[in-house]
């Protein structure tokens, strides 16, 4: 008799998601399956409101990263109010740019230390009782004080940059409204450890280091976990650097060639499409030129450290040489390595908040720029997750007619699905029973993604890991709970 | 006197789901005009963990949320600490954040939950009719610990 496990909610990843495994009779994998619900109701309750209301409303999209969706729309009303994307004054772009790499850092840092550290410190089989961050607490308590730490001080930078932690107010259309005192200067550069930039570079470095040790360990694993070959897109500098701000799209294949020659991204309709498949709400985007069938793509950290040629920090760009001599500089396809470049991305952020924050631009008062009004605009932002796409229209009452988003989870719709598929395959095929660790193995390829599933609402106690196990008729025969 | 903070969360563009900051909004404005110094108020729109940093330095912790539990209208509740961890960090659970806060810091502020009965959870940033009544019952009862002036005294305020 064929079985369909079901794993639902996939745990420690942001939002709720549903794995479906079909086994056959010899339980030997069939098909796999990620179901997402997405974000598309969203687009519709921004419609109607004023413009210049949207980068508020947006952060509502996610109580994980606002910043990222108040950024990605305050770039789109830029060009709307006629200041494009480079127009912005220094104070403005520099302030945005605080707040949106106190962003990576802090999300970055929480994905490390919360979610993933679990599994690294303890194993994948371990016991799902000890696989969370109370055991890392517990057992490694300097490390999950550093988790704290990071993910406060990036909350803090936001704070700061952003006005409050909830409905900011930082970036408007055409600039900031605000610029960093002195003082809020002072807190984070000359604040009693550990808040203080230099002491999240350090431990920015220990994670690194963490991780490479891990890996060293277990080279098999990581190296072979979840891995297959894919495109790959992000935005780049003009000067083919990193820069997570702001640049033009590029998108390479496997071997390195380059797909997507560093477009402005203003024109993405030209350059991606977006697949319904009947099974899932979430949409598979993929590049036109290539069409949907290998046109697909990641994006995020990994993509990112593919399709730049450099970072432009020292202590990054010397971890992104070891990094790219791993895979003697071709793209790294590996999945897991996913957390090996997040890491150089959270290193890399720590050290710009550093350089900003010792820049005199910050105090500046010249914080708007104007231009000449028009009717639509896009904006788009390396979120942590990945790339991410606002896109809006207005009408001649200064009212939103149109928004359009696609957002990182959603690029990574293919690859995630291909990750669960491959790792179901090798792991749950012929087995004679499902342990709880091969189940947990698929959640590990899924969260290496760090997906943010549509979410912001809550309902505590009531969403526990339910796995069903239905017969091929869909009778439910098992139910487990953790 | 050792201070109390009182933090709301919840998404004020789900409905419902914005009644704890929306509670914590109006409490907090009603001790800036009665001057009262002994509590500290924040929101965010989901508990995370660096909150286990900001409690340890309270004697006394008032978190405020929306649920869909059984209940009438509001509910205050002790929070006792607990490994359990949720599913996804976007629930997570006071208790959660105090048992965090212990093992981190070893230190275990009192610390209580008040939720209030919320109906609708969709996008929208109306809170229905229903919810709103509950919330007037909440700020009642915010009121009450608002007038306590030892902060030592407000369990038993919250116990009546």
């Amino acid at each position: 008799m064929g079985q369909k496990l079901t794993i639902e909610p996939v745990t420690r990843v942001e939002g709720h998601g549903k794995v479906t495994i079909h086994l056959d009779d010899e339980n030997n994998v069939i098909q796999s399956r990620l179901h997402i619900v997405e974000f598309r109701g969203f687009e519709r309750f921004v419609q109607g409101r004023p413009y210049w209301e949207a980068p508020v409303l947006v952060q509502r999209l996610c109580g994980i990263c606002p910043v990222s969706h108040h950024l990605a729309a305050a770039k789109a009303l830029d060009a709307i109010v006629g200041v494009g994307p480079d127009g912005l004054t220094p104070t403005g772009e520099k302030m945005r740019r605080l707040m949106h790499y106190g962003q990576m850092f802090q999300s970055h840092a929480l994905h490390f230390f919360h979610l993933v550290s679990p599994d690294l410190l303890f194993g994948i089989n371990a016991n799902p009782e000890k696989r969370n961050v109370i055991e890392v607490a517990r057992e490694f308590k300097n490390l999950a004080v550093q988790g704290v730490m990071m993910r406060k001080f990036g909350q803090e930078i936001i704070r700061a940059t952003a006005g409050k932690k909830i409905h900011g107010t930082g970036a408007i259309p055409g600039g900031i409204n605000k610029n960093l005192t002195l003082e809020e200067r002072d807190y984070f550069v000359m604040g009693k450890d550990p808040m203080n930039i230099d002491k999240m570079i350090e431990w920015s470095k220990e994670a690194l280091a963490l991780f490479k040790g891990y890996h060293k360990d277990n080279k098999e694993f990581v190296d072979g976990f979840a891995a297959f070959p894919s495109n790959h897109l992000s935005l780049v500098r003009a000067d083919g650097a990193l820069d997570l701000y702001h640049g033009n799209l590029r998108a390479v294949d496997h071997k390195g060639n380059k797909i997507l020659h560093d477009v402005d991204y203003r024109n993405y309709l030209d350059y991606i499409g977006e697949e319904v498949k009947s099974w899932s709400y979430m949409k598979f985007p993929f590049l036109k030129n290539l069409g949907a069938k290998e046109g697909w793509y990641r994006v995020g950290p990994l993509a990112r450290l593919n399709t730049c040629d450099f970072i432009p920090t020292p202590l990054a760009q010397r971890e992104f040489e070891e990094y790219k001599s791993y895979t003697k500089g071709k793209p790294n396809n590996m999945s897991m390595h996913m957390h090996w470049a997040r890491l150089i991305e959270t290193l890399h952020a720590a050290e710009v908040m550093r350089d900003l924050l010792n820049d005199s631009d910050l105090q500046g008062n010249d914080l708007v720029a104007k231009g000449n009004k028009c009717n639509e605009g896009v904006g788009l932002i390396e979120a942590p997750r990945g790339t991410l796409f606002h896109h809006y229209q207005i009408d001649n009452n200064d009212l939103i007619k149109m928004c359009n988003l696609i957002v990182s989870t959603t690029h990574n719709n293919e690859p995630m699905n291909r990750a669960v598929n491959q790792v179901a395959d090798t792991m749950i095929s012929g087995q004679k029973s499902i342990k709880e660790g091969m189940l947990n193995a698929v959640e590990v390829a899924i969260r290496a993604y760090d997906p943010c599933l549509s979410c912001a609402t809550h309902a505590m106690g009531k969403m526990p890991l339910e796995i069903d196990l239905f017969d091929n008729e869909g009778q439910l025969l098992d139910r487990k709970t953790k | 006197m050792k201070k109390c903070l009182v933090y709301g969360f919840g998404n004020p563009g789900r409905q419902d789901d914005g009644l704890g900051i929306m509670l914590v909004e109006r409490w907090e404005m009603w001790a800036k005009t009665f001057g009262i110094r002994h509590m500290d108020f924040d929101y965010n729109y989901q508990l995370n963990i660096e909150d286990a940093d900001l409690i340890r330095n309270y004697e006394k912790v008032v978190f405020v949320d929306a649920t869909v539990a059984e209940i009438d209208d509001i509910m205050l509740e002790k929070v006792v600490p607990t490994e359990k961890t949720e599913f996804t960090m976007h629930a997570m659970h006071p208790g959660f954040i105090l048992h965090l806060c212990q093992s981190l810091y070893a230190k275990s502020p009192e610390t209580m939950l008040l939720s209030i009965k919320g109906y609708e959870f969709e996008f929208g940033e109306a809170v229905t009719e229903k919810a709103l009544k509950n919330l007037e019952i909440g700020l009642h009862l915010a009121f009450e610990i608002l007038s306590v002036t030892n902060i030592s005294d407000i369990r038993c305020c919250l116990s009546d």
